[in-house]
């Protein structure tokens, strides 16, 4: 063949030529893949070796007005794993049931967990003790991606006592995570659940932390540290409410086990809220690190309702207690003073066209002032005074009052009270039906029946108005501005004389079994039919002492207590221990 | 003694990019959980010394005996790939095929690596023996036939990869022998027939190009005819061919032209090699310090991925110093074999240097999914005794040639 050297010249140019330009395509490509895309490579590199731990940044430590704690946070362990794939962890997770209790519930939820952040470590347990995780550490080695961490743990050491007002925390749901309100949240976190720890969750949470784990193909954590510069978790700043905790601790303790309902103190100058208590309470604690199903369910099925709040989400009727709304109404109006009398004595009930409304005293109460009806809360004066308020004035009246109104509690999911709006009309004939009605409502109306169900926390801020000046103060449980706000005029003459017709409920009316030595307790109570079971009243009172310089109010209520004194004897036992005064258990009259 | 110094500057550079190779050998081993690669690099050191006294003892032979060794060679060679083909073994990633001659349950090299060396004798001398360029492809049945034994023996083996050194080797001693490259196209048209014919267009265009040059270069009727027709027959083989590739074959060439449809079994590889070489940006993360290979993400770090180490590690710079001795290492083999004095020898150095720049290209161009990942090694570069070895010896006949050759100064010349 043609091996003349200038062939072999020609030719070894031309594959100089090819070798210079393969080796310049490569660099090229070298260049684009290493300089031009670096930042999309250096990012899925750092992406393939660099797992986030969160580090959950305590929650705001919750004070009362004393600086004592209300929840804090103890030291806990959580166990998370981390995984490349389900399957995986799916095994790695059977591995540790043979070590640890770890039910097949517990492994799908991890499993869930992890689909909804491949990620980040699943969390195993949320709320591991000690021994566990001894044990795991012991076996560590067998778990690579493993993760245990002492994660700060929401503690109550009040417990049931708090738990009205505070709520509990607990995992965020699937729910909550697509939902606007916990935007920038992400599975696994602790979120409030109720209460305090719910309402006021933007300053509780803190910031989360982030640890940097360097981990090889396989998922193996290789290194713990020093992979990244950690970013520490901040702890959020403390709350700090106007709950008196030993007053909370002590209207607990009066609640007992047996008594139902809902309780809420507050004092009138500030509206600062300082127990509040429902019955029965639920241990928060249970909650933590995930409620186990079978209290969940026994907490849900329970007939008595401890994870409703009786206090902001229960409505009742509130009986007796609302004459001083009708009374209140008819002074602003000038339509009666306190000494006036009715025209028609009471002899125990009162003919109505056709119909005959009975007093709660079969027996009577005569021809008696609008103070002392206010004592003996007598039936047949205020059905006369509605009567002569009339059905749309009363309304009015009551509606300026707030009955329409939430008490502005800051809780979450107060219930709004059941009251007739202001067209008066218009809103019984969409009830009953055109002309199905008479004006027979006005007289329940008038003493607390009827189209209006309050709640405690309501009644309790109309009766801070009638403490005061009529201007009621919204409740609040954590320490913020106070805000009040004008419900009704009276002068002060007459608020005094309303005063005192309260105070002589006590001193010598329906709630003579509530007196406190040396201190004047005025007050009103209650008791109201309730629909669902006509042969149990609730037992309302609701009042404040001292009468002259009101210093707290008080609504208590209790589902199906039966007559009101005995609300009234708690709530003055509430009382006394916030005056620390005595009650003196004097006669047990059931008037 | 005389001494020999035509090949020094191929020495050193072939010496320098085996140190280096050596330096990514062993921080190929340095992983935070201990793999097989940990103490290559003592292993690779040792070959390279053996590999030295090799190429020395090669530089000491005359090519005359060269030429006349490399018929036994070659048919030696092609008995052992036999051998290896029925007894053989597999290694790592490829269990199942048998590129590993194994007696005795050791594993004692890969003969394939050997066989490139002596199929480039043999063929040279084949080619050298002709007197004048071949003007009809039936002329070449020859030196065909020389190349397709062992082609076969590798793809039965399966070794994809390596075949493509051999077809590689083929055309580029062809094209140095003086085939005329029109012949070439022709030539090679029935295999680009075969992989065009997935697209019914694109085969077309090929088609009709193809007519084009045959009817401007007028081989002979019959062979024009046979072209054409081969080509036809081979766009309807396609599929049929494609459904008996193996199944791992298939996914190969599938994950090759889209590596994401499989990121994390097949594709894994590529996406990895791609990640750690483009993360390495202009001066690397530092020696030793890559990430994707210290946790694993990189496989094969230390065969057939090494470029993707030096690229993670010593970025950008790096690998262009590395593809710049390689170059340069290139150049001096074509230097050697244009002013080589004889046809064997010059055939024979060109086919040494087709045979590293078809390793190069396929080895480096699989880091970056230029090339489907074939598994062939880097030379010089890649921990591997076998393929280490022949390099060297490969250099020692280079350095061999250059001292008999024009360039060499009087009194260079070796004894």
């Amino acid at each position: 063949m043609s091996y003349h050297p200038n062939e072999i010249a020609r030719r070894a140019r031309q594959a100089t030529w090819i070798l210079g330009g393969v080796f310049l395509v490569l660099v090229g490509a070298f260049f684009r893949t290493q300089v031009v895309q670096n930042r999309v490579y250096t990012l899925q590199s750092e992406e393939n070796r660099l797992r986030e731990v969160p580090l959950p940044a305590p929650r705001g430590i919750i004070y009362d007005r004393h600086n004592q704690v209300i929840a804090e946070n103890v030291p806990g362990y959580s166990v998370s794993i981390l995984s490349p794939s389900a399957d995986s962890l799916r095994a790695s997770l059977q591995r540790l049931s043979m070590i640890i209790q770890l039910s097949p519930e517990q492994i799908d939820l991890s499993v869930r967990r992890y689909r909804r952040a491949p990620n980040r470590p699943t969390v195993v347990l949320p709320d591991a003790s000690f021994d566990v995780v001894s044990v795991l550490e012991e076996r560590r080695i067998e778990f690579p991606g493993l993760i245990i961490q002492s994660a700060p743990k929401r503690y109550y050491p009040d417990g049931a006592a708090v738990a009205s007002f505070v709520g509990y925390v607990g995992e965020i749901t699937e729910a909550e995570l697509s939902s606007s309100k916990y935007q920038g949240y992400k599975a696994g976190q602790v979120v409030g659940k109720g209460g305090l720890e719910r309402q006021y969750e933007d300053r509780l949470r803190g910031r989360e932390g982030v640890r940097f784990v360097e981990v090889d193909a396989r998922g193996r954590v290789v290194r713990e540290a020093g992979a990244r510069q950690d970013l520490r978790p901040e702890a959020a700043d403390p709350l700090y409410t106007n709950i008196d905790l030993d007053l909370q601790r002590s209207v607990a303790t009066l609640f007992g086990d047996s008594l139902q309902g809902g309780a809420i103190a507050i004092d009138p100058q500030s509206g600062g809220v300082l127990a509040l208590y429902s019955a029965p309470s639920y241990d928060p604690n249970r909650f933590i690190g995930g409620i186990s199903s079978e209290l969940w369910k026994q907490l849900n099925n329970d007939p008595r309702r401890p994870l409703f709040n009786k206090v902001t989400q229960g409505r009742y009727p509130p009986g007796s207690t609302w004459k001083l709304a009708t009374a209140t109404v008819a002074l602003e109006q000038g339509l009666v003073a306190l000494d006036d009398h009715m025209p028609i004595p009471c002899t125990g009930g009162y003919q109505f066209g056709n119909r005959y409304f009975h007093c709660w005293d079969k027996k009577g109460h005569g021809s008696v002032s609008l103070q002392r009806a206010i004592e003996v809360s007598c039936d047949v004066y205020f059905y006369q005074l509605g009567l002569k308020v009339g059905l749309s004035r009363l309304v009015a009246g009551g509606i300026a009052l707030g009955a329409r109104d939430r008490s502005g509690i800051d809780l979450p999911d107060e219930a709004r009270p059941i009251f007739p709006t202001a067209d008066v009309e218009d809103y019984y004939d969409r009830r009953y039906g055109k002309r199905n009605w008479s004006q027979a409502v006005v007289l329940n109306l008038a003493i607390g029946q009827g189209e209006n169900d309050q709640t405690v926390a309501n009644m309790g801020r109309f009766y801070t108005a009638l403490a005061t000046d009529g201007t009621a103060a919204t409740p609040e449980i954590v320490r913020r501005r106070p805000e009040r706000a004008r419900i009704f005029q009276l002068s002060q003459e007459q608020l005094e004389h309303v005063r005192a017709a309260l105070a002589g409920v006590v001193s010598r009316g329906t709630a003579s079994s509530a007196q406190i030595q040396g201190v004047v307790l005025a007050g009103k109570t209650g008791t109201a039919q309730n629909a669902q079971d006509l042969l149990h009243n609730h037992a309302w009172f609701v009042g404040f002492a001292p009468a002259r310089d009101p210093q707290i109010v008080v609504a208590v209520m209790l589902e199906f207590g039966g007559h009101g004194d005995r609300a009234a004897r708690i709530a003055s036992k509430i009382i006394a221990r916030y005056l620390k005064a005595v009650p003196t258990q004097l006669i047990n009259t059931d008037g | 003694m005389r001494r020999v110094v035509a090949g020094y500057p191929l020495v050193i550079t072939a010496l320098l990019l085996s140190l280096y190779g050596v330096a990514m050998v062993y921080s190929a081993g340095q992983t935070d959980v201990p793999t097989v690669a940990a103490h290559a690099w003592i292993a690779q050191l040792r070959w390279l010394a053996f590999g030295l006294v090799g190429a020395y003892i090669v530089s000491r032979g005359s090519v005359r005996f060269y030429e006349w060794v490399a018929l036994p060679a070659y048919v030696i060679s092609c008995i052992v790939l036999l051998f290896t083909w029925k007894f053989g073994g597999g290694a790592g990633d490829a269990a199942s095929s048998h590129s590993w001659l194994v007696i005795g349950g050791h594993r004692l090299g890969q003969p394939t690596e050997l066989a490139k060396v002596t199929t480039v004798l043999m063929l040279a001398r084949e080619l050298a023996a002709r007197r004048e360029a071949p003007r009809s492809l039936l002329e070449l049945w020859r030196p065909a036939v020389v190349i397709l034994i062992p082609w076969l023996l590798i793809m039965a083996q399966p070794d994809l990869g390596s075949a493509m050194v051999f077809i590689g080797i083929f055309f580029a001693m062809l094209y140095w022998s003086g085939v005329p490259f029109p012949l070439l196209v022709l030539l090679a048209s029935p295999a680009v027939s075969l992989i065009l014919a997935f697209s019914t267009s694109l085969w077309g265009a090929w088609f009709i190009a193809l007519l084009l040059l045959v009817l401007w270069y007028k081989p002979y009727m019959l062979e024009g005819v046979g072209l054409v027709t081969a080509n036809v027959i081979m766009g309807v083989l396609a599929p049929i061919t494609w459904d008996r590739l193996s199944e791992y074959q298939k996914h190969r060439l599938l994950v090759f032209l889209d590596p994401t449809i499989d990121p994390r079994r097949s594709g894994w590889h590529v996406i990895q090699s791609q990640v750690a070489i483009g993360s390495g940006g202009w001066l690397g993360k530092g020696y030793l310090a890559g990430t994707q290979k210290r946790l694993a993400f990189l496989p094969e770090q230390h065969t057939d991925f090494i470029f993707a180490v030096v690229g993670e590690e010593l970025g950008f710079i790096g690998v262009t110093l590395a593809l710049a001795l390689f170059f340069y290492l290139l150049l001096r083999a074509v230097r050697v074999a244009s002013s080589a004095n004889d046809a064997f020898s010059t055939l024979a150095a060109f086919g040494i240097a087709s045979c590293w720049l078809v390793h190069i290209i396929v080895n480096v161009g699989m880091t970056l999914n230029l090339m489907p990942i074939t598994g062939i090694p880097l030379p010089f570069f890649s921990y591997g005794g076998s393929f280490m070895v022949s390099c060297w010896i490969a250099v020692g006949i280079l350095v061999r040639i250059a001292s008999e050759g024009r360039g060499a100064r009087i009194g260079d010349v070796a004894v």
